[in-house]
């Protein structure tokens, strides 16, 4: 990776801190605990660097691939349906 | 051609997942945001698959299967209560596998690794272990499978130090010896380590930290795997992540008054131990705090006109939200209005209390935070504490010599009548005696939370 195309990464992951911290702020505290499980669900994004490391040929590497992709869906399906079950439950009265 | 298609897609699930956070900032849209942001996921997923790297998709599909019910069996089995749990042990979950792809692309690519590979597997590696073990560490705590107290031994600080600093120096010798593994194993086996000891000495008050931290390191693993494989939608929603649980660490850390440093290597002195009926005060007299009945409180209660209800962690524990929400209703139709103060670090987890009051179907306009209802308490008849304790001890206001001064807390004490549900007379989780308990107006309701609960229902009935 040449230099250019690193501070190209580099320049969105500041750009995406200062996003999350935009976006977070707003959240109120009753939604502390489903924000923690949704971001958790998405968190589960490391599914898109598991399957590339399974797509691999070294059978190691596809070893630890392919465990990756199970924990990271247990990630995304635990944590998307275990927030909407919270987010369910808050009412108006 | 399908390069362009994939990152293309990833531009799109990123801007989803954004959305579905900024949805967030309602209870109203936040459903359909947490709908929004799963779809994102299935279209960032599907992109991947088109990769060309990807040959077989049998294994594949058997591990998402697998992953797939596993995840969905648990979330739809946990119990409200036991959410901080399972929020520790999705991050360990996510940690993990961020550390795996590291040692995958490891492997992978052991004969031409470049500086810039060897230094983002190396971070993966930490972070990742770091915060697996850490997690299963909060885990263990917060299911009660190690105890909830702070754990401290002679010469801790020094020994977490000192594998902090082979971890950096080891990395330092593998970024120019990248084929050595004998390093890459002491790294990794240490991180394993200090994820452990990192959390031990915490106490269980100060889990909200711990939970919101590692959620936090989680996104950051996340993110430099992302480096790793320079995949932007990785680094996006990674960076997204570390972010919130930063937001949420500093708000946790603000909400007791104590900086992070404190929180993690602070671990307070021995806990002041007090038994049976009597609570010790300031200046070391024995008290005795005298336990009223059900009967007295509820004369109290009828007779309110405004009942603020303060919940803490010892609900929880006795999952008497239910119980709770049915008193508040019984209260309700005997013309008392009935509000609910959420402090900050009530539970274990920030917005604990707001999840399990909402199971209860307690509407979310009742809660109020705790600046909005600080200046109530005067006008309060009753301030109805069930398992709180800390956040509702005049001593963080009163007493600089306390563990706790500096807490912005609840002030219960301005309240006519302050009802104090509690297990028995043991000081809550900092080991900090409550003076509330010795006060004149302070009617203390001992027994499990949940058992005096339903006789307060009943009698009311």
């Amino acid at each position: 990776m040449s230099f250019g195309e690193f501070l190209l990464t580099f320049y969105i992951f500041v750009l995406a801190i200062f996003v999350g911290f935009e976006v977070i702020s707003k959240v109120p505290p009753t939604l502390h605990t489903p924000l923690m499980s949704g971001t958790n669900a998405i968190c589960g994004i490391s599914i898109v660097g598991s399957l590339i490391a399974c797509g691999s040929n070294n059978q190691i590497a596809i070893i630890l691939g392919s465990v990756a992709v199970i924990l990271a869906t247990i990630n995304v399906a635990g944590g998307y349906i275990v927030t909407n079950r919270m987010l369910k439950m808050f009412k108006k009265r | 051609m399908r390069e362009n298609l994939i990152n293309l897609s990833y531009l799109i699930s990123a801007v989803m997942f954004i959305t579905g956070l900024k949805m967030l900032s309602s209870p109203k849209s936040a459903k359909y945001g947490n709908y929004i942001s799963s779809i994102g996921m299935l279209i960032a997923i599907c992109a991947t698959l088109l990769d060309k790297n990807i040959v077989s998709y049998q294994l594949i599909v058997i591990c998402i299967i697998i992953g797939g019910v596993i995840g969905t069996y648990l979330a739809l089995t946990v119990k409200m209560t036991d959410m901080p749990q399972m929020v520790a042990l999705l991050h360990a979950f996510g940690s993990l596998a961020s550390a795996l792809i590291a040692v995958s692309e490891y492997v992978r690519l052991y004969y031409h690794l470049t500086l810039y590979d060897t230094t983002t597997i190396i971070l993966t590696l930490v972070i990742g272990s770091l915060t697996f073990t850490g997690s299963i560490a909060a885990y263990g705590k917060l299911q009660g499978l190690i105890s909830g107290k702070q754990i401290t031994y002679p010469f801790q600080k020094t020994l977490n130090l000192l594998q902090l600093l082979v971890i950096v120096g080891g990395s330092f010798y593998a970024f120019f010896h990248p084929q050595d593994i004998f390093w890459l194993v002491v790294i990794g086996a240490l991180a394993f380590s200090l994820g452990v000891l990192f959390v031990l000495p915490i106490g269980g008050s100060d889990m909200p930290v711990v939970i919101s931290l590692l959620n936090s390191y989680s996104g950051i693993a996340a993110c430099t795997a992302g480096f790793l494989l320079t995949n932007y939608s990785l680094i996006v929603t990674g960076s997204l992540i570390g972010a919130s649980g930063m937001f949420l660490t500093f708000l946790m850390c603000k909400a007791m008054n104590r900086s992070l440093w404190n929180v993690m290597f602070g671990a307070f002195g021995q806990v002041v131990s007090a038994s049976g009926g009597t609570g010790s005060s300031k200046d070391g007299k024995v008290v005795n705090v005298q336990g009223y009945t059900p009967d007295d409180a509820t004369t109290v209660l009828e007779s309110a006109s405004l009942v603020i209800i303060i919940p803490g962690y010892g609900l929880a524990v006795a999952q008497a939200q239910h119980n709770v929400r049915e008193l508040a209703d019984l209260l309700e139709k005997k013309g008392v209005e009935v509000k609910y103060a959420i402090h900050p670090v009530a539970g274990r987890m920030p917005g604990h209390m707001n999840v399990l009051l909402a199971e209860a179907n307690v509407p979310y306009e009742k809660l109020y935070e705790m600046e909005t209802i600080n200046p109530e308490f005067e006008r309060a008849d009753v301030a109805l504490v069930i398992g709180a304790n800390d956040v509702t001890n005049p001593a963080a206001k009163n007493d600089p010599k306390s563990p706790i001064f500096g807490m912005p807390i609840l002030e219960v004490d301005k309240a006519k009548t302050i009802i104090f549900m509690k297990r028995s007379m043991a000081p809550g989780f900092a080991g900090i005696e409550n003076e509330l308990f010795l006060l004149p107006k302070t009617m203390m309701l001992f027994g499990d939370a949940k058992d005096t609960v339903v006789k307060l229902v009943n009698l009311l009935k």
